[in-house]
């Protein structure tokens, strides 16, 4: 179906002149205008290049930092049903860095540059992760609220005109609709339990409501990229449309687990056919970006650690490659 | 020290190939990264099947794999081209014969 991505992939050439830049770009025009499909080893705008590959690896990163409020709750989740659970969960967001990162790579960024500039503080993750899971019931309200988000934001890139992209994020999808599920049934579980569990369930969903809402970014006359991005096919709905598509979702949702969404402003609006809803802190959400969140600093310093602490791993495998080969050398030699 | 300029390098990347079930071909899953082949395999394993995706995996390292140069496509695929008469549906004559 899909050919080889990683784009140092050698070709042959089977012409001696290369085409001058301009039919290059005629021909990716084209190719965006057809709502076909750029692959990695075609001519692209450097700034196509260069906003794909911030944008996947900022996705890739955010995964990976996204695993840290959730493995917090391993050892203490309430079962070992929900202890098994969690650990999938986890492992998969892993799964979708790694995904992630190999389409960013394909963009001709080497995967431990784009590593070395999430480790240096140099490139962006989410910055719902700069919240902390504070209880149980938080760990329900980020798959419900932060993973449903996701989900809605990640639908349409599964139709990215970036062809490595666009795969991935349909893997990517398939698998998070068990995460918002999962966190749904947390929150379920908790608000038809006792009156302190409900309420539980309540504070969870009040924190991560409006952070949540924000994941889609600014509002769209403050979001100066996301009309190239349009043009160019990468982004399918502005951050309002995908905003105002998530808070339709989830007013029901919220009414099928007994709890509310903590917004005064939010009611039905006959006319527009959609819900209304209040004004967000969009300092706070400035504020969270630029490190001053409550966890910035702790989340760089774990995602440090671990990488530090298994340097030891990762050379002695890189040393073992290294011995069998030489060995095996030794006996085509002998 | 030679072997530390070994170690930190960056392990090589591995394409992986997932067959999703009997009487089906291996398709193109992904990359990864990995020092070697045992484990190249391994880490598919754990990176793209881990809901049952598939009965059997492939990886090939990735600077193995030749590919046609998407630049030069026109000229490349050329003889394909204009040749409709490789396809059954350019045979008209036969309309309304059954099972021809």
């Amino acid at each position: 179906m899909n050919a080889p991505q990683a784009d140092h992939l050698k070709a042959v050439s089977d012409a001696a002149l290369g085409e001058d830049e301009q039919a290059a770009q005629n021909y990716f025009d084209q190719l965006i205008s057809e709502d076909s499909r750029v692959e990695p080893r075609d001519w692209m705008p450097e700034g196509y290049r260069k906003t794909l590959t911030r944008q996947v690896s900022q996705h890739a990163h955010s995964e990976i930092i996204g695993m840290q409020p959730e493995a917090n709750w391993i050892t203490r989740a309430p079962s070992l049903k929900r202890k098994a659970i969690l650990m999938a969960k986890v492992q998969d967001e892993a799964g979708h860095g790694l995904y992630l990162y190999s389409a960013a790579e394909t963009l001709g960024t080497p995967r431990d540059v784009l590593n070395q500039q999430l480790l240096d503080g140099k490139a962006k993750y989410s910055s719902i992760f700069n919240y902390p899971a504070r209880t149980w019931a938080d760990i329900g309200a980020i798959g419900w609220l932060v993973d449903g988000a996701a989900i809605c934001n990640q639908v349409p890139l599964c139709r990215a005109s970036y062809g490595p992209y666009g795969r991935a994020m349909v893997r990517i999808c398939k698998e998070e609709s068990f995460h918002q599920r999962q966190g749904w049934e947390i929150l379920y579980e908790l608000s038809h339990g006792t009156p302190e569990q409900k309420q539980m369930a309540q504070d969870a969903v009040n924190r991560f409501y409006g952070p949540a809402l924000q994941m889609f970014g600014p509002p769209d006359e403050d979001s100066p990229n996301s009309k190239q991005s349009m043009a160019w096919n990468i982004k399918r709905f502005s951050n309002d449309e995908l905003r105002q598509r998530f808070v339709d979702m989830m007013v029901p949702q919220a009414e099928a687990l007994g709890l509310t969404l903590p917004d005064p402003d939010l009611k039905w609006n006959e006319e527009r056919g959609h819900y209304d809803y209040g004004k967000l802190d969009w300092n706070e959400f400035k504020s969270v970006i630029s490190g001053h969140g409550p966890c910035n600093v702790q989340r760089m310093q774990r995602r440090r650690a671990a990488h530090s602490e298994g340097a030891w791993v990762r050379e002695a495998a890189a040393e073992y490659a290294r011995k069998m080969e030489a060995h095996n050398a030794e006996l085509i030699g002998a | 020290m030679s072997d530390t300029t070994q170690n930190t390098r960056e392990w090589p990347l591995w394409e992986v190939f997932v067959r999703s079930s009997r009487g089906l071909s291996h398709v193109h899953a992904g990359s990864l990264h990995a020092p070697d082949a045992t484990m190249a395999l391994r880490n598919a394993r754990d990176l793209y099947t881990r809901r049952n995706e598939g009965t059997s995996v492939w990886v090939v390292p990735s600077d193995a794999i030749l590919s046609s140069d998407p630049d030069h496509k026109g000229g490349f695929f050329e003889s394909a081209q204009g040749k409709s008469f490789r396809h059954a549906t350019y045979y008209t004559k036969s309309e309304g014969v059954k099972h021809l």
